[in-house]
C-alpha cells in the first residue's frame, strides 16, 4: 500500500512562493503559544497542517521552506516530518480527497469492494488524481471506526457503514455537488448495535 | 453483567448532547473542587485502591504510574493524554471524545492535579475531524465557565489543556513516540530509562495516559474505590468499553464489566456471529496486536487482562475482531502484516526489516507459493523480531502471525501449492 502523494510534485506544479495568509498568521501565533518558549518546534506539526490546509490539501516545497524559516529550524527537519507522517501530502490532491480504509476490520466487511467501486467510478487507481483534478483516491490504514466498517474519509469527514450501493450514491452526490450525509450511511447515530439488511 | 446504575459512559450512543449543560445533568463537574481539595496524595491513593489498570493496551496500574512522578516539584510536570487511537479493531476513545468530552476534560484536571501538573496536552489523531471540533468546543466551554484555566473550579489550581493533532502515524500511540511527536520530531520511541516520569515531554516529568483511563477518573473519585473494584474481577476491576467488529450481525461498542464472557459480548450485544455461533472461526480479542483465539477458546474465555494472558493472547485495547468460517484467515493476517510494515517507524533494524519480511512471506503464503519449511522460517523471523526492538510494535507485528501458526498451521499448510513437490 503506497501513496504517490508522498513524492514531490513536479516543478511545473510547484508554486513560486508561499506565505501564510493574514488569518493563518494570526492562527500560527496562537499555536506557538501552546508550546514552551524554548521549544517552538512543538508547533511544527500544527503549522504544517495549517500550511497544507491553506494549499488545498498538499505541501508545496515553498511551504516547507517557509515553515522552516518561520520556526528557525533547518528545512530537512521540516521535510523529515512531512515525509514521516502519512497525512501530509507532497503533491496535489483532488478537490475531494478520498481515503479508503482497507485494514483487516474494514476488509472483513468488504472494504476491497468499496475500493473497487471508487476506482471504477472515478476511473483512477488508488494513489492518483482524476484527470479533471476533481477527485483523488488513496488506500489508508485503520481509521479507527471499526464497528462502523467499512469506512472512508473524504476530506475532513468520515462516511461509515458503507456498502457498494451507498458508496456509489455518495460519489454520485459529490460529483454533482449535492450535499452528502456525513457519518453512518444507515439509520445509526453512532456505535450502537443496529440490525442491518 | 454491568447494571444500569453502574454505567460510566451514559452517552456512549450519542443520545444526548456532548456539551456542558447536558454533561452536567449526567453528573460531570459536580463537586469537582471538593474532589481536588482531598489533596493529590489522596487521589493517587484512591485510584490505586480502585485497581484501575490503563485502558490503552498495556494494562499497567494507573495509580502506580502516577506515583512514579517526582513528589517534589522542581520543574514543570506534564500530563499527556493519548488520544491517538489507531489500533485496528479499536474505536472507543473516539466515542468518549465525541460523546463524553467533559468526562475527559474533568479527568484531565483531576489527574493533572494528582501528578501536580498545570499543563496537559491531548494528542488526538489528526483524522478525527468531528471529534477535534467537539473536543475543542468542550474545552472552550470549560475555560469559559472557569472549570479549567487560571483558577480551575475555584480551587486556585492553574490548569491548561492544549490539543496537539497527530498526522497519521500509528507509532505515536507509543508513549515516548507520542512525546517525540509533540516536540515536533518523527514519532520514534525513546529508549527507557530514563522513563517519562523523570524525563518526558520537553525534558520534564511526564505521565502519559489513555483517554478511557482518564475519562473514568472523575466517576471513580465520586463513587469511591470500592465501588469500582466491586465491578469486574480481582486484579481486573471496573468496567470497560469493548468494540466488537468484523463478522457479527450488529457491530457495536458496549460498556461492560471486565471479565465478561467473550461469548456474551458477541451474542448478547453484537447479535451473534454472522451465520450463527457455530460459524465462528476465530477472534482477535484485543486489537490487531494480540494473537487470535480459535473457536474452542472463545467458547469459555472471559474478557479480562489475566484470563486472556493465560490463554496466550491479551486484552489489549479490547477491540474484538470476529472472523467467521467464510474468512480467508491467511489474507486477514496478511493484511495486518501490511499494516505493521507500513507503520514501523524504521528505527530498529529487526522491526524495520522484519516487518517487510513478514509481509512478503505472508503474501507468498496467501498465494500458496511456499514449501512447508517456509513456515518454520516465518516463525523464526517473528522470534527474531519479538523482544528485540525498543518498543512493542515489533512484538505486535510478530504476534498475529504466531497466533495464526499456533492455531491454524494445518489450514495454512493446505494452501501450499508446492506441498507435494517439496
Amino acid at each position: 500500500m503506497t501513496s504517490s502523494f508522498k513524492e514531490f510534485a513536479s516543478d511545473s506544479l510547484q508554486p513560486k512562493e508561499f506565505s501564510f495568509t493574514a488569518e493563518n498568521l494570526r492562527e500560527a501565533k496562537i499555536v506557538l503559544k501552546r508550546y514552551p518558549k524554548d521549544y517552538p518546534e512543538g508547533a511544527l506539526m500544527p503549522l504544517l497542517t495549517l500550511a497544507q490546509k491553506q494549499s488545498k490539501g498538499w505541501l508545496p516545497k515553498k511551504a516547507i521552506e517557509y515553515i522552516a524559516s518561520f520556526l528557525k529550524v533547518s528545512e530537512i527537519k521540516v521535510l523529515e516530518i512531512a515525509t514521516f507522517y502519512s497525512m501530509y501530502n507532497l503533491s496535489p490532491v483532488g478537490k475531494n480527497h478520498i481515503e479508503v480504509c482497507t485494514t483487516t476490520p474494514c476488509m472483513l466487511r468488504g472494504s476491497d469492494d468499496i475500493l473497487k467501486v471508487c476506482e471504477k467510478f472515478l476511473n483512477i487507481n488508488s494513489g492518483s488524481v482524476s484527470k479533471d483534478k476533481r477527485f483523488s483516491l488513496t488506500e489508508v490504514e485503520c481509521l479507527g471506526a471499526c464497528v462502523n466498517a467499512p469506512v472512508i474519509k473524504i476530506d475532513q469527514d468520515y462516511f461509515e457503514d458503507l456498502d457498494s450501493k451507498s458508496t456509489l450514491n455518495l460519489l454520485d452526490c459529490l460529483a454533482e455537488n449535492k450535499t452528502v450525509k456525513k457519518g453512518s450511511q444507515i439509520m445509526r447515530r453512532g456505535t450502537e448495535p443496529v440490525r442491518r439488511k | 453483567m454491568l447494571k444500569k446504575k453502574d454505567i460510566i459512559f451514559e452517552n456512549l450512543y450519542r443520545k444526548f448532547s456532548p456539551y456542558l449543560s447536558a454533561a452536567k445533568e449526567r453528573g460531570d463537574w459536580k463537586n469537582t473542587a471538593k474532589l481536588i481539595k482531598q489533596g493529590s496524595n489522596k487521589i493517587v491513593e484512591i485510584i490505586k485502591e480502585s485497581g484501575l489498570r490503563g485502558r490503552g493496551g498495556a494494562g499497567f496500574s494507573t495509580g502506580m504510574k502516577w506515583s512514579f512522578m517526582p513528589k517534589k516539584k522542581s520543574r514543570e510536570h506534564y500530563l499527556v493524554i493519548n488520544a491517538d487511537e489507531g489500533e485496528p479493531g479499536t474505536c472507543k476513545d473516539r466515542d468518549i471524545i465525541r460523546n463524553e468530552p467533559h468526562k475527559l476534560i474533568e479527568g484531565c484536571l483531576l489527574s493533572g492535579y494528582a501528578i501536580q501538573s498545570n499543563t496537559c496536552y491531548i494528542y488526538i489523531r489528526g483524522e478525527f475531524g468531528e471529534e477535534i471540533e467537539i473536543l475543542n468546543k468542550a474545552i472552550e466551554e470549560a475555560y469559559k465557565h472557569g472549570l479549567i484555566g487560571l483558577n480551575a473550579c475555584g480551587t486556585g489550581w492553574r490548569f491548561d489543556i492544549h490539543l496537539h493533532l497527530g498526522a497519521g502515524a500509528y507509532i505515536c500511540g507509543e508513549e515516548t513516540a507520542l512525546i517525540e511527536s509533540i516536540e515536533g520530531k518523527k514519532g520514534q520511541p525513546r529508549l527507557k530509562p530514563p522513563f517519562p516520569a523523570n524525563v518526558g515531554l520537553f525534558g520534564c516529568p511526564t505521565t502519559v495516559n489513555n483517554v478511557e483511563t482518564i475519562a473514568v477518573i472523575p466517576t471513580i473519585l465520586r463513587r469511591g474505590a470500592s465501588w469500582f473494584s466491586s465491578l469486574g474481577k480481582p486484579n481486573n476491576t471496573g468496567s470497560k468499553i469493548f468494540c466488537i467488529s468484523g463478522h457479527v450481525n450488529r457491530p457495536c461498542n458496549v460498556e461492560e464489566e471486565l471479565g465478561v464472557p467473550l461469548k456474551t459480548l458477541i451474542q448478547k450485544y453484537a447479535g451473534d456471529v454472522i451465520g450463527g455461533w457455530d460459524n465462528l472461526l476465530a477472534v482477535i480479542p484485543g486489537g490487531s496486536s494480540v494473537p487470535l483465539l480459535p473457536k474452542e477458546i472463545c467458547e469459555s474465555i472471559s474478557m479480562d487482562f489475566d484470563s486472556l494472558k493465560e490463554a496466550g493472547s491479551g486484552l489489549g485495547t479490547a477491540g474484538v475482531i470476529v472472523m467467521n468460517k467464510q474468512t480467508d484467515i491467511v489474507s486477514a493476517i496478511r493484511r495486518l502484516s501490511e499494516f505493521y510494515k507500513h507503520e514501523s517507524c524504521g528505527q530498529c533494524t529487526p522491526c524495520r526489516e522484519g516487518t517487510g519480511w513478514l509481509m512478503r512471506m505472508m503474501k507468498k503464503i496467501e498465494l500458496g507459493d511456499f514449501i512447508p519449511e517456509d513456515l518454520e522460517m516465518l516463525e523464526n523471523v517473528t522470534k527474531q523480531i519479538e523482544g528485540h526492538t525498543i518498543c512493542a510494535l515489533g512484538d505486535a507485528a510478530a504476534w498475529p502471525i504466531q497466533g495464526l501458526l499456533r492455531h491454524f498451521k494445518n489450514e495454512v499448510l493446505l494452501r501450499s501449492k508446492k506441498h507435494y513437490v517439496a
